[in-house]
This record gives C-alpha cells, structure tokens and sequence, in this order.
C-alpha cells in the first residue's frame, strides 16, 4: 500500500514536473513565447494580449498577480527571473523593481510618446494608461455643487462619518505620497489627522468603497475614477457618480498603470515590440473602447473615455510619478503612526 | 533507549529542513535589511498588533472548541435526529475559504447586505450591529476553523474504546462524571490538536482580517510587502509570529503531557451505548441548528443569490472545470507528499520519544503560522536561485502546499500513531519483520484512518490555498482559488461565486467519504 503510493506519487511529481518545466527556459529564446508578470487584472487586459499576439504572432505566457507581490517576486528572484516584461498596475511596484535595478532602460521613441509626467525620469518604465483620483460620492444624499473642490474641503465636520477610504491601498498610499511631496510633511499631516477627526470608515478595496457609496453606508469616498465603470455592472442603477477635484490638487492625482522590461531578459527584441504595442494606437484605443474600466489612453491622438473630463484637463499635483515607490516607506509609516493601518 | 533506524531519521531530518526553508529566508531578510530590526520590534504600533492578534486568536480557539466539542459528541454519541446529516453538514465549512467566508459575510451582515435589506422595509431596521473589525473577523475565522476542532474530535470519540467508560460506570459513576473523568481525558489530545490547528490558520490568515479591516499581524507583514523597498520589517513582524506559533505549541503540548490511550484493534468493536437525548433533543437540534445554518447556509445562500445576480445580469457564467481538475491534482498530489512526508516525522517523535525528536516534531509546525506570503516568496528566492527548472512547475506547487500544510498530516498522523500500542509493533519486530515491514503492514493499517484524515486535510486546505498558489503556479495553471481571486480583486462577486461553490461542491464529497467510512468501520474491524 505504502510502496505504491510513493511510487505513484513519485511518478506524478516527475511527470508534471518534466511536462511543466521542460519547454520554459527554451521558449523565450526562440522568439516564440514572451513571459509577462502582469499586476493587471486578467479581466480587463487579456482581450488587450490577444490582439498583441494577433498582431505581432509572438505569444505571451502570462503570469497574473498582485502588483506588489508580483514585483516582489521580482526582487526575490534576481537575475533567475523568468519574467521579459512586467506590466503593473501603478508607478509605485515599477519604481519598486527598478530601485532593485531590476528593470532595463527602454529606448527614447517609446518613452517619448508620453508625457513625460507618466514615466520614470530614467527612462526605465512608461506609463501606459492613466487613472484619475476623484470623489465618489451618492447621489441620492448629495449634489455634485455640494461636494468641494479640494481634498482639503472634506475636513470640515460637516463630512463627519461620511467619507469611506481604503488606507491599506496601493493607490490611496500614492495619493499620501503626493499629498506630502506638493504640500509638504506637515501639511500632509495636518490633513490626515483632519480626516481622521471625522471618522473615515476604512474598507480593504476600492471596489468596497464604491459598494459602501452606492449603499448609502458613506456619502463620500477617495477612489480611482474606474471602479464606479466596474460597479455599474453589477450594480447597473447604483445611485454613485464620480466627482474630480480642482486641477493642482493632490485629490486630482493622477497616476499610471505601466510595463517596463526586465533587466536581462534573453529576448529583449520580442519585449520591445510588446512595449511598443502597447503604446501603439491600437494598443492605446484598447482602453477607452474595450476596457472595462474606461482608463485614460496616454498617447497624444487618442480621446480619452467618453463621458469624462479630458486627461489633459485633469492636472494632479506637481511630482514625479517615479518618487512614489521610493517614498511609500514614509508614507506607510506616517498612515501606521496616526493610526489608518494600525 | 532505542536508537531509531538512521533511513528514519534521515527522512524525518530532511522534511523538516525543507519545511523550515521559509524561517530560513525570514532570518536572511531580517538580518540583511536597511531597517533597524530591533527599532521595528519596539515600536509603539507592534505590541498593539501582538494583542490584537492574540485576543483575536484566543477568541476563535475557545468558541472553535465552545462549537467543536459538543457538536461531535451529539452527532457521535447520541440518538441526535438526522446525526449523518449534520455530522456531514458541521464539518463543510471547512470547505470555504475564509476570504470566501468574510466576503459572504459581509454579504449577509454587511451594513448593505442581505440581511439589512431583508429587515429594513418591514421592520425599519437602519443600521444593523458593526460587522466590520472584531466581530467580522472573529466570525469568519470561526466558521472557516471549527471544523478541525469537530473533526479530529469525533474521529476520537468513534475511536475511543466504550469499555474504558463503561467500566466507569460500573464502578458507580454518573454521566457527567464519567465524561469529566473518562470521556473528556481521552479526547485531550485530539481537542488539543484541534485547537492547535485553528491557532495555527488564525494566526496565519490574512484574507479574512483583511476584509474585515482588524488589524491583525498578518495584515500587517502584508502591509510591509506592499511597501516594496524594505522587506526586513515584513520579515521581523513575521518572526514574531513564529514565536507566537511557538508559544501555541508549547500550550499544546503541555495538554497531551503523559497522556497515553492505546488501545489493540482498528476500529471500534462494539460501538458505544447512544444516549438518548429525550427532551434535550430540541435544544440540541437547535444548537446544531444555529451552526450549520450561520457556518453553512448563509454563506452559501450567499453564493447562490450572487450565481443568480450573474444569471440575471447576463455576464458569463461559464464553469471552470478545467480549474477544478487543476485543484484536484495539485491538492490530491499535495496532500499524497505530505503524508509521507509527516509519516516518518510522526513516526519517530512517537516511538522514539526523547527531548531531540519532539523538537524535531515541534520545528516542523513553527512555519505553519506564517502568511501565505511569506511561505511563497521564501520559496521563489531559493527556487529562483536553487531550484534550476523546477521554478514555477507543479512540483514547486506541491512543494510550497507541503510545506504550509505538513502540521495538519502531521495532526492526523501522529494522534493515529499514539492510539496504536507500540507493544504490538515490538511483536512483530519479535517475529523477524523489518522496521519498514512493520510499519506497511501493522501500524499504517492500524493508523490508516487517523492518517488518511491528515492527508484530507492537506487536500482540503490546498485547495483553498491562494498567495502561495498566485506565485509559484505555472503560468497559465488556474486553479479554483486563483479563479475566485480573479473576480473578486476587481469586486465582480457574481463571477465570482459560480467558482467559490465549485470549489465547495468538488471538495464535500471527500469530507463526506471521510465521514462514511468511519461510520461504516465501527462494528467492521479490520
């Protein structure tokens, strides 16, 4: 009994381990396959691989995860990373990965298709989508001229036990992280306690601060502009809107989702031509057309989603995206020290 | 003393050396960081989330036991009306997910969920009770644990010899008595593995905490991950951890102290005496009542009412099959190592007992408490670096599921093992077999059911398993668990569900195979 469960199981762990390991390292030379980590979610982005691997013939190996813990991965695994290309879903895991000297520099032509607001100053990833910051808010309690202009509105008591925010969020933490960089450590201070002063009600995702709006749980909530799109599908008449604060403010952040490739990656041709796909105009109409979520195309010549304020009219604070990573340790620290993820 | 057969401490060494690579990886990150570990350890925020963590897992253990114990005895021991059924339907929560679990939760008692809809038109109700923070977070790890507590416990009540307390009551006992001093000693060990799994997943969850915001430990080594730049305060903050798990496993430990039950056959040969409940039968079946239905049904109406959302709202529903057979294999593959692996850890730390080859036992827990998280990328870093073409295979997979999961054979194989008397392996030892002769072909068929259990619940915790599944996966490997993570990152809970219930309804039929062929040993021995 005992023998010929070992046998068995030793035969199964060689079998799929030789039918699983074997064409990996092989693949990638040949030109044929093109491994990405990709922190985007397999919802919103595969339809966009499929038309890559249509377009271009070279096929993608993808390995979805969370964005943070993918460039961790990243980290860990050193030069052995089978990973050519890492798409993530904010500045902050690209900075990450490339502060590790992970990521290769991409070439000027690509780089230069986008505002050089949405891509590292060294030139080692580049955005290729935006999201806006905004205020969501119920519309059956409120009136988008009773919302304020600016983050800073919203620590006024009227707002007390109505604002929702996810302070253990990757992209609340960047809106901190611009908070301070262009209003400076005690300001940003000043208004965290603020806030805290009225009572937030603290959610995991954006998606649970959508959900909470809709469900008159809060009035109000600090979110990415996309996740109302994602709502309004499951929840089609969800009384929610979006509201976008005044261009300058740290609230009217915009950020990015971004691919960079990864340093030594043995086939740097075939990672190129991705990169250059997505920011292709096929590539960049992808998200106002299919996309779920309705994100911000970044190259010149292509409109934004319909229905909502021009990226070139939103205008977030003045920072570079690529400090974000870099400072997320400080920001962690002053969220942990006034008590949002403690 | 015996000196053990060096091919047994060969393997018991090695799979704990294996087991132990993530505290290996841990002392690496914490010690090569840029942060100061010693200012991490002191800061004000870190003896806060000890507390919290502690208060919290307290909580879950004693109501796991609170739950476990009883439900067991009814379903074992008494003439409970429907007792297969609810033996069958206590033990399915341990099916769900505890990220499943605290999101049906929060869709049932969630301040906009099921529940407040239900009551708000007729009864005004505005704003039911906080779920969010202690409550939801105490809740769902209940739910998702109680069952090892209930499972390992009637399996010893099955086992249990009825003559020990028969005897008791010849002696002029009542029953009351007789479960305190008879009934209640025997099953110490198995409450105290029982409750020292529930300990073990409550300190290491993080889906449930996370949801529910409680800022537990694990929330907070998570945390520190997303911070990307430092990895030494995730690592240090997950080293208290393991001190904590130490700490569970020497409470544990000190609750089997000297106690021995053997007893000479496999099964039970005659089963116990059924107390007869008589009018205790209502309140009785209103206790079951109140657990399956909060454990089970909610959630799982839940589930159904969101499948049917899916239906409605016209977005796909498509079935993945092919994920559950990936599940199937991968957990199947998972739980078949494990077993092997826990068998010769168990082995020695029973039959060769000295201080060395119970810390060898004890070591080979203290990963378990560690998040997900950490036990996958401690993996990536010596697959990446080490493991040559094994990386990202099904084998890694497998591997890593091992690893987080070895305590819970472990559990089973070793209360198996202690209920098997040694005197009988020395008999056969005394008739000219080989130690490995011996073990086929007295003791694993002696312990085969204590030890199948530990290997079902390797299965069944496999297949929930997410952070480890996410990294170490191969690319494009879907199972039941990356599915549901899938659709519920972006909050699509309607696509989600046809999933969650797959992988609840792939996973039953084990449980339920687990609880048929006990019932039908008792009065077969073997």
């Amino acid at each position: 009994m005992k023998r010929w469960l070992i046998t068995a199981a030793l035969t199964l762990l060689l079998v799929s381990a030789a039918g699983c390991g074997g064409g990996d390292d092989s693949d990638a030379a040949d030109g044929g396959t093109l491994t990405v980590y990709s922190g985007r979610e397999e919802e919103i982005v595969k339809p966009l691989f499929e038309q890559f691997e249509k377009a271009i013939g070279t096929k993608l190996e993808v390995r979805y995860g969370d964005s943070a813990e993918l460039a961790a991965t990243l980290a860990e695994e050193g030069d052995n990373s089978p990973a050519d290309v890492f798409f993530a879903q904010d500045a902050g895991a690209l900075g990450a990965v490339a502060a590790e000297g992970r990521l290769a520099e991409l070439p000027d032509d690509v780089l230069d298709r986008v505002d050089q607001r949405y891509r590292d100053s060294e030139g080692r990833w580049v955005g290729t989508s935006g999201r806006a910051r905004v205020v969501a808010y119920n519309t059956e309690s409120l009136t988008e001229d009773e919302l304020p202009d600016t983050i800073a509105g919203f620590t006024d008591s009227r707002w007390k036990g109505k604002i929702g925010l996810p302070p253990t969020n990757a992209s609340f933490q960047a809106f901190v992280t611009a908070l301070r960089l262009s209003e400076g450590e005690d300001a940003a201070r000043t208004w965290l306690e603020d806030i805290k002063e009225n009572g937030p009600k603290f959610y995991e995702k954006n998606s649970q601060v959508v959900e909470a709006v809709a469900a008159g749980e809060i009035e109000v909530g600090f979110v990415n502009h996309y996740y109302l799109g994602l709502l309004k599908e499951e929840q089609p008449d969800a009384p929610a809107a979006n509201h976008f604060l005044r261009a300058g403010d740290p609230g009217a952040l915009v950020n990015v989702a971004g691919v960079g490739i990864v340093e030594g990656t043995d086939d740097e041709d075939a990672a190129r031509e991705f990169v250059d796909f997505l920011l292709s105009d096929e590539g960049q109409r992808f998200y106002p057309e299919e996309a779920e979520e309705a994100e911000y195309p970044l190259i010149d010549g292509i409109s934004g989603p319909e229905g909502l304020p021009a990226l070139n009219e939103l205008h977030g604070p003045d920072i570079a995206l690529g400090k974000l990573g870099p400072e997320l340790e400080r920001t962690l620290e002053l969220l942990n020290e006034l008590g949002y993820t403690s | 003393m015996r000196r053990p057969p060096p091919f047994l401490t060969a393997a018991a060494v090695l799979t704990v050396a294996l087991v132990l690579l993530p505290l290996a990886y841990l002392v690496v990150r914490a010690g090569t960081g840029g942060a100061d570990a010693w200012e991490i350890l002191t800061r004000r925020g870190t003896l806060e989330l000890i507390l919290r963590t502690g208060v919290l897992v307290a909580a879950v253990v004693a109501t796991a036991i609170g739950l476990g114990v009883p439900l067991a005895w009814l379903v074992v021991r008494t003439d409970l009306p429907g007792r297969r059924i609810w033996a069958a339907a206590a033990a399915l929560p341990l099916v769900i997910p505890s990220y499943v679990a605290a999101l049906a939760l929060l869709g049932a008692f969630g301040p906009r969920g099921l529940l407040q809809r239900m009551l708000e038109a007729p009864f005004g109700v505005e704003r039911l009770p906080e779920i969010y923070g202690f409550p939801g977070a105490f809740l769902a790890l209940t739910l998702s644990t109680y069952p090892y507590v209930f499972l390992l416990t009637a399996a010893a009540l099955r086992a249990l010899d009825p003559a020990l307390e028969e005897a008791a009551r010849g002696l002029g006992r009542g029953p009351l008595a007789v479960f305190r001093e008879v009934t209640l000693p025997a099953l110490r060990p198995a409450i105290g593995a029982g409750g020292l799994l529930v300990a073990l997943y409550s300190l290491a969850d993080f889906g449930a905490v996370s949801l529910m915001q409680y800022r537990a430990l694990t929330h907070a080594i998570y945390l520190q991950y997303r911070s990307l730049f430092d990895r030494t305060p995730a690592a240090v903050l997950a080293l208290v951890l393991v001190v904590l798990t130490a700490a569970v496993l020497a409470m544990e430990g000190r609750t089997r102290k000297r106690a021995r039950y053997h007893r000479t056959t496999p099964g039970v040969v005659r089963q116990a005496r059924r107390v007869a409940l008589g009018r205790w039968r209502w309140p009785a079946l209103a206790f079951c009542g109140a657990v399956v239905g909060l454990f089970l049904a909610v959630p799982l109406a839940v589930l159904i009412y969101w499948s049917a959302r899916a239906v409605e709202l016209g977005r796909g529903t498509e079935i993945p099959w092919q994920a559950a057979l990936n599940s199937l294999l991968a957990s199947g593959l998972a739980a078949i190592v494990a077993v092997l692996a826990a068998l010769p850890v168990a082995y020695l730390a029973e039959r060769y007992r000295s201080p060395w080859t119970r810390l060898l036992e004890r070591a080979a827990y203290s990963a378990n408490a560690l998040p997900g998280i950490v036990i996958a990328l401690s993996l990536v870093f010596f697959a990446a670096r080490y493991g040559g073409p094994l990386y990202q295979t099904l084998a890694l997979l497998v591997f890593a599921y091992v690893v987080r999961f070895l305590p819970q054979a472990l559990a089973g194989t070793s209360s198996a093992l202690r209920t098997v008397d040694p005197h009988l392996e020395e008999a056969a030892r005394g008739l000219g077999r080989s130690p490995l002769e011996v073990v086929a072909r007295v003791t694993a068929p002696l312990a085969a059911p204590g030890i199948l259990a530990g290997g079902a619940l390797v299965f069944l915790s496999a297949m929930k398993e997410l952070p480890a599944t996410l990294l170490l996966r191969p690319i494009g490997f879907d199972t039941l668990a990356t599915e549901i993570w899938r659709h519920t990152s972006l909050g699509a809970y309607s696509r989600a569900a046809p999933a969650a219930l797959l992988l609840i309804l792939v996973s039953a039929p084990l449980l339920l195979l687990l609880g048929a062929r006990r019932e039908s040993e008792v009065g077969s021995p073997g």
